[in-house]
C-alpha cells in the first residue's frame, strides 16, 4: 500500500463524508425542532437525485455552462424543499403529539407512497444525470487521476457546515431553532409562532436532503434503492453524532467516510460492518452519541399492552379459531392454504414484535433481522450442512436467538428514538451481509431447494405443522406476558426509575426480551422458508420490519390479539389489492398513514373500546 | 450504630458544587427531614443515597455495610424503599399489580416467567394497600386514581419491599392540604411502628416542622444547621439563609 493509494482512499472518503453529512444533517435539524425523526428524509434524498438528473440536462440544453448545472442543482434541491413544507403542512403537524411509534410508521408511510410516485413520476429506469461542466477532466494527485468533481465535493460539506452555522447562529430563524431544539416547551410559551418555525425547520431540512440527492448525480445514477440505503446511513451518523447536533453530523459523517474508504481493505463485501462496530463502540461509551444530550431523548408516552381481568370468553374465543383454522385442509383449496400457511407465519413474526413493543415499549424497527435469520438458518443449515427440515428448523431458531443476544445486548443501552434507528441499521446491516456475502448466501438470488422433509411435504400437512408451532409458541409467549417477566418488562416502560427503585434489572429484563422475541420471529422466519422453499435477502429487509410493525398498528397495539387480526387482514388485503394495481406501495402507505390519523387504537382495539364505552 | 451513615458525600456538575462534605446520620424510627432552599442540592443528596447519582466523593453506608456505588435495584434489597418527586406507579397496572410487582421482585421471581404475575402475593399486597388505606382500589386500574392516591400506592410500594430506609422526595407535593398532614401522620406511625428511618426532602414547611423529629438545613450544598425543629427554627445562620437580614418581626404573619 503507497501512500498515494491512502490519499486517494482518504479523498474519496472525504467526498462521501461530505454527501452524507449534508443530507443529515437535514435529518438532524428536523428532528431537533420537531422531536420527529422523518423516515422520509432518505426519500426526500431520492426525489433530489431525480429531479436533478432530469431537471439539469433539460437547463444544459438551454444554455451549457456551470452556471446551468449549478443552477439546476439548487432548484432542485428547492422543489424537494417544498415537497417537505407539503409533507409537514398535511402530515407531520398533526402528529407532533403521538407516540413515537406512529410518528415513525407515518413517516414510514410517506416513504412508501414516494416510492410508487417517484417510479410514476420518473419511471423506473435508473437516471445517470450529466457530467458537471467544467469539472469533466480528472485531476492528478500523487501520480493518480482523481475525479475533480469529487473535489468539489469535499469543498461542499464545509461549505454547507459554514452556511447551516451562520444560519443558526446569525438570524432569527435560526436562533428560534436553537431554541427549539434546546427547551421546545419555553418557545412556545414565549409566544413563538410554532407553525411557522416547524414549516421552515421542515423546508430547510428537506432542501438539504435534496442538494444531498441532487449533488450525486455526476457519480451515482438516480435509483429507486436510494432512499432506504441513505436513511440506514443517515441513522448511524446522527446517532453517532448525536441526535439534533449539527458539528455531531459533521464530526461523524467524516470518520465514517473513512471507516467506508478504508474498511474495504479489511471487509471488502461490507464497509458496513466497519460502520457497526464503530457505532457499537461510540454507543458504549457515550450513549446518546458525540455530542447529543440525554435529555433530548426523553421519550413520549409508550403505548402499549395494560392489565385487564381475564375473561372465560377470551380463552373459548381462542378454542373455536384454533379448532376452524385446524379444520381448514378439509376445504380442499390448495391456494387457500398457501395463504393460510403465510397468514400464520405473519401472525407468529408479528406477534413476537408484540413482546417488544406492547409489554416492553421498546420500539424495534429492525424485527426483520430475526425473521431473516431464522430463515437464512435453516436454509444456510439445509445448503451446507445438508441438514434435513427436522434439524434445520431449530437451527434457525438457534441462529436468530443468537442474533438477537448480540443486537440486543447493545440496543437495550438505549431507549426509545434511539432503539428504533439502532434495531434498523442493525437490520440494514444484516441485509447488507446477505446480498454482498455471495459465496455462502448466494447475494441477491439467495438460496432455493429449501423444501419440508417428506412428511411434512403436502400442502396441509405443512400448514398443520405451521399452525401447532404457530399455536404452541403464541400460546407460551402469552404466558410470558402474563407471568412476573413480563410484568417486569411493562413496569419498565411504565417508569424506569421505579422499576429500577424496585430492584428490576430493567437492562437485564429487555435483554431476555430480545432474546426471547429475536428466536420466536426466527420460528417463524425457519417456517417461511420452509414454506415458500427459498430465503433471498429481502426477507432481512425494511419492508419485512414495517410489514410486521403495519400488522401490529392495524390489529392494535394495546392488545395481544391484535397482532394475530392484523396480519390476518394485512396479508389478506395484500393477496387481494396486490394482482390488481402497480400501486401497492402507494395504498399500503396511505393506508398506513390514515391509520396513525384516524384509527391508532386499531382494529381490536377500536372494537374494545366500543364495547366497553357501552358498557 | 446508625441506620444510614452519610460520609463527607461531595458532587459537583462541571464548575457547580452541588453538595460539598455533606455528613449525617439517620436513626431507625427517626423521621429527618433534608430542607433547603430551591438549588442547595437536596435533590442530589438525595440521589446520591438512592443510587440514581454517583457521588464525586465520601461514602454512604446503611447498617454498617457501605452502599456509597450500589445500583438502586441493590439498595433496595437492601432495604431501601424509595418514592418520587413526580409519583412514578405503573400506569398499565391495577393498584394491586403495583404492590403485587415489589413483592414480585423482592422475592427473587423476576425471571420466573410461566404462571401469571397477577396471581401472586395478592393477599400481602392487599395488607400493604390496606395499610395506606387504598385497598379498595385493589382491581382498579392505577390510571384512574386521583394523584395523592397515587402518592400513598407508591408508599405502599415502597414498603412492599420490607425497607429499613425509606427515603420520600418531597412526599407531598402536588398534594391537597388536608390530603398532607394525613399521609404524613401516616408515615410517621408506619416508620415508629416498623422501627423505619425516614429521610425526607420538603418543600411544605408546615409539613417539615410538624413531622419531622429532626432537620437538616442544607444551603449551597453544605449543611448549615442539623437539630430538632425548634432547634433550627432559632437558627441564626438559617434564619438569614431563608430570610435575609430581615428584622425576626417582619418574619412572622
Amino acid at each position: 500500500m503507497d501512500l498515494s493509494f491512502v490519499a486517494i482512499q482518504a479523498l474519496s472518503g472525504l467526498a462521501s463524508a461530505s454527501s452524507l453529512f449534508i443530507t443529515a444533517c437535514g435529518l438532524t435539524l428536523v428532528f431537533g425542532v420537531t422531536r420527529i425523526v422523518n423516515f422520509a428524509h432518505g426519500s426526500l434524498y431520492m426525489v433530489g437525485a431525480f429531479t436533478a438528473a432530469t431537471l439539469v440536462p433539460w437547463l444544459l440544453e438551454f444554455s451549457f455552462g456551470p452556471v446551468s448545472f449549478w443552477a439546476g442543482i439548487l432548484l432542485s434541491a428547492m422543489i424537494v424543499g417544498l415537497l417537505g413544507v407539503v409533507i409537514e403542512v398535511l402530515l407531520l403537524r398533526r402528529i407532533y403529539g403521538a407516540p413515537e411509534l406512529f410518528q415513525l410508521l407515518a413517516t414510514f408511510g410517506v416513504v412508501l407512497v414516494l416510492q410508487d410516485l417517484v417510479v410514476q413520476v420518473f419511471g423506473p429506469q435508473d437516471i445517470l444525470g450529466p457530467r458537471a461542466p467544467g469539472l469533466r477532466a480528472p485531476v492528478e494527485i500523487l501520480g493518480r487521476r482523481f475525479p475533480s468533481y469529487e473535489l468539489v465535493l469535499i469543498a461542499a460539506g464545509p461549505v454547507v457546515l459554514g452556511a447551516v452555522w451562520w444560519l443558526l447562529r446569525r438570524t432569527r430563524f435560526g436562533i428560534l431553532v436553537r431554541a427549539a431544539t434546546q427547551d421546545r416547551d419555553m418557545v412556545a410559551a414565549l409566544g413563538v409562532n410554532q407553525a411557522l418555525l416547524f414549516t421552515g425547520t421542515l423546508f430547510l431540512g428537506a432542501f438539504l436532503a435534496g442538494l444531498g440527492g441532487a449533488l450525486q448525480i455526476p457519480r451515482v445514477a438516480a435509483n429507486t434503492g436510494m432512499d432506504l440505503s441513505i436513511i440506514a446511513e443517515c441513522f448511524v451518523v446522527t446517532v453517532v453524532g448525536g441526535m439534533g447536533s449539527v458539528p455531531g453530523a459533521f464530526l461523524a459523517a467524516l470518520i465514517i467516510g473513512q471507516l467506508q474508504a478504508f474498511g474495504i481493505l479489511i471487509f471488502p463485501k461490507s464497509t458496513l460492518i466497519v460502520v457497526f462496530l464503530l457505532m457499537a463502540l461510540v454507543l458504549a461509551v457515550r450513549p446518546s452519541g458525540f455530542f447529543g444530550r440525554p435529555e433530548i431523548l426523553a421519550s413520549g408516552h409508550a403505548v402499549g399492552i395494560v392489565s385487564r381481568r381475564p375473561t372465560p370468553y377470551g380463552r373459548m374465543l381462542a378454542a373455536i379459531v384454533l379448532a376452524c383454522l385446524a379444520a381448514l385442509p378439509l376445504l380442499g383449496d390448495a391456494y387457500l392454504l398457501k395463504v393460510a400457511t403465510e397468514i400464520l407465519v405473519f401472525a407468529l413474526f408479528a406477534f413476537s414484535l408484540q413482546l417488544l413493543i406492547g409489554v416492553g415499549g421498546l420500539v424495534s424497527f429492525g424485527h426483520a433481522a430475526f425473521f431473516g435469520l431464522g430463515a437464512y438458518g435453516s436454509a444456510l443449515a439445509v445448503r451446507w450442512l445438508g441438514a434435513p427440515m427436522e434439524a434445520a428448523l431449530p437451527a434457525g431458531l438457534v441462529l436468530s436467538g443468537l442474533g438477537a443476544a448480540l443486537i440486543g445486548a447493545f440496543v437495550v443501552r438505549l431507549s426509545g428514538i434511539y432503539l428504533a434507528m439502532m434495531t434498523l441499521a442493525a437490520a440494514q446491516i444484516l441485509y447488507a451481509v446477505a446480498f454482498q456475502w455471495v459465496e455462502v448466501t448466494g447475494g441477491d438470488n439467495g438460496i432455493v431447494g429449501i423444501w419440508p422433509s417428506a412428511w411434512a411435504a403436502p400442502r396441509d400437512a405443512y400448514y398443520w405443522l405451521t399452525l401447532i408451532l404457530t399455536a404452541a409458541t403464541v400460546f407460551v409467549l402469552t404466558r410470558v406476558i402474563d407471568s412476573p417477566f413480563g410484568y417486569t418488562l411493562r413496569a419498565a416502560r411504565d417508569s424506569e426509575s421505579r422499576a429500577e427503585a424496585i430492584g428490576i434489572a430493567v437492562r437485564q429484563q429487555r435483554w431476555l426480551a430480545f432474546v426471547l422475541a429475536g428466536a420466536a420471529a426466527g420460528i417463524a422466519g425457519s417456517l417461511y422458508a420452509f414454506s415458500r422453499g427459498s430465503v433471498d435477502p429481502s426477507l432481512l429487509g425494511i419492508p419485512t420490519s414495517v410489514d410486521a410493525l403495519t400488522m401490529l398498528l392495524l390489529g392494535g397495539i394495546q392488545t395481544i390479539a391484535g397482532p394475530l387480526v392484523g396480519s390476518a387482514v394485512l396479508h389478506t388485503m395484500r393477496d387481494q389489492v396486490m394482482p390488481v394495481t402497480a400501486l401497492w406501495r402507494l395504498v399500503l402507505g396511505s393506508s398506513i398513514i390514515a391509520m396513525v390519523l384516524i384509527f391508532p387504537r386499531g382494529l381490536v382495539g377500536t372494537i374494545r373500546y366500543w364495547r366497553e364505552d357501552r358498557a | 450504630m446508625s441506620l444510614l451513615s452519610v460520609q463527607a458525600l461531595s458532587k459537583a456538575f462541571g464548575g457547580v458544587v452541588a453538595a460539598r462534605n455533606v455528613s449525617f446520620q439517620v436513626e431507625r424510627g427517626e423521621m429527618l427531614a433534608l430542607i433547603g432552599p430551591n438549588g442547595a442540592g437536596k435533590s442530589t443528596v438525595f440521589n446520591m443515597i438512592g443510587g440514581q447519582l454517583r457521588p464525586d466523593g465520601g461514602s454512604v453506608s446503611l447498617n454498617d455495610k457501605a452502599i456509597t456505588l450500589a445500583s438502586p435495584g441493590e439498595r433496595f434489597r437492601l432495604g431501601i424503599g424509595r418514592t418520587f418527586q413526580v409519583a412514578q406507579a405503573f400506569q398499565s397496572m391495577t393498584v394491586g399489580e403495583n404492590v403485587q410487582m415489589a413483592l414480585i421482585s423482592r422475592s427473587g421471581e423476576n425471571h420466573s416467567a410461566w404462571t401469571p404475575a397477577r396471581d401472586r402475593h395478592r393477599a400481602e399486597a392487599r395488607d400493604l394497600l390496606e395499610l395506606v388505606g387504598m385497598h379498595e382500589a385493589f382491581e382498579r386500574p392505577c390510571s384512574e386514581l386521583a394523584y395523592g392516591d397515587v402518592k400513598r400506592v407508591e408508599l405502599a410500594v415502597a414498603l412492599a419491599g420490607d425497607p429499613r430506609l425509606l427515603l420520600m422526595d418531597e412526599p407531598t407535593a402536588g398534594m391537597a392540604l388536608r390530603e398532607r398532614a394525613a399521609l404524613m401522620e401516616l408515615t410517621h406511625s408506619i416508620a415508629t411502628s416498623r422501627g423505619i428511618g425516614v429521610l425526607f426532602t420538603e418543600h411544605d414547611m408546615d409539613v417539615v416542622f410538624g413531622h419531622a423529629s429532626r432537620i437538616l438545613v442544607l444551603l449551597r450544598g453544605e449543611i448549615i444547621a442539623t437539630g430538632t425543629p425548634a432547634e433550627v427554627r432559632g437558627n441564626a445562620r438559617v434564619r438569614q439563609a431563608y430570610l435575609g437580614d430581615l428584622p425576626l418581626t417582619a418574619a412572622a404573619p
